[in-house]
């Protein structure tokens, strides 16, 4: 497996579109036309190698001849909040963020894994499909949210966050998972149509608001509106097989095991179906 | 061929092609997990009468469960898959949807698919909901004693009905010990199942009948009340004989669950009143599967 690093080598005042770094869209390139990739950033356009120092693993005195021959493994050092849509449109591979990144973190994720090791800012998983992304930090906010204009959010795949979500986490969110091991801003699970959205932390005023159907998984009580409605405390045997399938990823969530829960649904203002399931103690 | 002093005839067991299902039945304990079993397997003894055969394949431990309760794995087999969809959407809305606690979920994995709670998530009126885990869809459908909880489709697979030995003894109570002897042992073995109650056939049947709308009658070669009105199967020493019919997912399920079946009642020896161990076959031109008594049996004795 060949593995790219791209090391940040000065300072950003605007932000620059990375979509062009994800692993698939580097597959077959020489390392020289890889340093020859346009971004843009802010108004205008500069070549990838005025950005990044690329280096390959296992590099050859004629690496920059011989094209790449799969999808390969990227890594982004000294990464920043400037960097953004890192990870768009992944079909395979694996990307690791040593840093922080900007908007749009794995916006259109299809397959393949993002890890990223810092925070990231706004909209990440926008659009996501399949595949894993993992914020080992914070994030900001619309997680798994709808690029402009789209009424439909996140469709699929999971994204993990160590630590906390911003606002509207999950807006429009219609399949996948996601799972916030500390606390969520306001809004959260706004107009969700479908999938699950975990929070081991607090989360903010009005979730599930205008939720339509799926599932807002609590440890902690939260405040909820007037049209989320008190369905009573119950055991959910559906819990076991959701637990099950969190195992296969490293997460505080595999630490749950309480089928007892306190159901309620909403929002009733949009006459939805959704549920906020805040497990018992 | 003599085991034990019981004659194994020189004969074989004619078995059809069938298509066929598993579903697992779990539910708060085992006494609820066996009476949804029970019911969804009940009437289902003969594709003749009742669409399917059906039977419960064994129990399953909670570490052997996909929801960690206690269960048991159903099988169900019909002549095609048009049937085997209809029987088995029928008999889990009035069997398994209704049964307290109990939830169903696919046992058995394959490219063709069909409906376990795709349709019978209508029942919650709008208020049933999905969940996607590991890339199988659970339906979650409202029901008065909490939440009915269902997998969307389970795998239906090509297999073998028809499976059969014949047990000759010298009493009826002496053929259905054997029997029940040849059951308990052949329980054990998985991938098939024993459709008739308790396993046991008495009323085995020959293609044909003089009346016309009759296309199967009484095995009268082997009904021993008739030995002296037909031309019999029996010695004078016969009163009665049991079939155990055996429907499996392939041929070796089958084969070695008659293995084990005729050996166990070969273990209880000419005191146990059985002399002969016979098998059902329609001359070898109906059904393409053929299991050789002395075949089967060369490995118990090897």
């Amino acid at each position: 497996m060949t593995t790219l690093t791209f090391s940040l080598k000065k300072h950003l005042d605007f932000a620059v579109n990375c979509a062009a770094l994800t692993p698939n869209n580097l597959a077959e390139k020489t390392l020289a036309e890889i340093a020859g990739i346009l971004l843009v950033y802010g108004k205008q356009h500069i070549r990838l190698d005025a950005v990044f120092d690329v280096a390959q693993d296992n590099v050859s005195d004629n690496a920059s001849d011989s094209a790449i021959d799969n999808t390969p493994d990227v890594i982004v050092k000294h990464s920043s909040d400037k960097l953004d849509y890192l990870g768009a449109h992944l079909t395979a591979g694996r990307m690791d963020i040593e840093g922080d990144a900007g908007a749009f973190l794995g916006f259109n994720l299809k397959q393949g894994e993002i890890h990223c090791h810092g925070n990231s800012l706004a909209f990440a998983a926008c659009n996501m499909l399949g595949g894993l992304l993992h914020i080992h930090g914070n994030t900001g906010d619309f997680l798994g949210g709808a690029s402009a204009g789209l009424r439909k959010g996140m469709r699929g795949g999971t994204v993990l966050v160590t630590g906390d979500a911003g606002d509207r986490a999950g807006d429009q969110m219609r399949r996948g998972l996601i799972l916030i091991e500390g606390n969520a801003g306001d809004y959260c699970a706004s107009r969700m149509i479908a999938g699950t959205i975990g929070v081991l932390g607090h989360v903010g005023r009005y979730a599930g608001y205008n939720m339509k159907r799926g599932t807002l998984l609590l440890t902690q009580t939260p405040q909820l509106h007037a049209t989320i409605q008190d369905c009573g405390m119950h055991t959910l045997p559906f819990l076991s097989l959701m637990y099950q399938s969190f195992a296969q990823f490293d997460t505080k969530f595999t630490a749950l095991t309480s089928q007892r829960v306190q159901r309620f649904v909403g929002d009733a203002a949009c006459n939805g179906n959704g549920e906020i399931l805040l497990i018992a103690a | 061929m003599l085991i034990n002093t019981i004659q194994i005839d020189d004969t074989f067991a004619e078995a059809f092609n069938m298509r066929a299902t598993r579903v697992i039945i779990t539910a708060q304990n085992l006494k609820w997990a066996y009476h949804a079993a029970n019911a969804m397997t009940g009437f289902a003894t003969s594709v003749i009468g009742c669409g399917v055969e059906a039977g419960i394949e064994r129990e399953l431990s909670t570490t052997e469960t996909p929801d960690g309760r206690p269960g048991v794995s159903i099988l169900m087999f019909a002549m095609g898959s048009k049937v085997l969809m209809q029987q088995l959407e029928n008999r889990m809305g009035q069997c398994i949807l209704t049964c307290p606690t109990a939830a169903a979920f696919a046992g058995i994995d394959s490219e063709d698919r069909i409906n376990l709670g795709k349709n019978l998530r209508f029942f919650g009126d709008g208020y049933q909901t999905s969940k996607l885990f590991s890339g199988k869809r659970y339906w979650r459908i409202p029901v008065m004693d909490g939440e009915f909880l269902c997998e969307e489709t389970t795998g239906m697979v090509r297999a073998i009905g028809g499976g059969n030995f014949l047990i000759l003894a010298t009493s009826q109570p002496a053929a259905l010990a054997a029997a029940e002897a040849a059951i308990e042992a052949m329980k054990k073995i998985p991938n098939v199942i024993m459709p008739f109650p308790g396993g046991v056939v008495r009323s085995g049947s020959k293609v044909g009948s003089k009346y016309k709308t009759m296309f199967a009658s009484t095995n009268d070669a082997f009904c021993p009340t008739l030995k002296g009105a037909s031309k019999t199967e029996l010695s004078a020493d016969i009163e009665s004989v049991m079939e155990i019919v055996i429907d499996g997912l392939g041929f070796d399920d089958i084969a070695e669950s008659m293995r084990v079946g005729i050996a166990a009642i070969c273990e209880l020896g000419a005191a146990s009143g059985v002399k002969r161990i016979s098998a059902g076959n329609y001359g070898g031109k109906l059904g393409p599967h053929h299991f050789k008594l002395h075949d089967i049996m060369s490995k118990t004795a090897a």
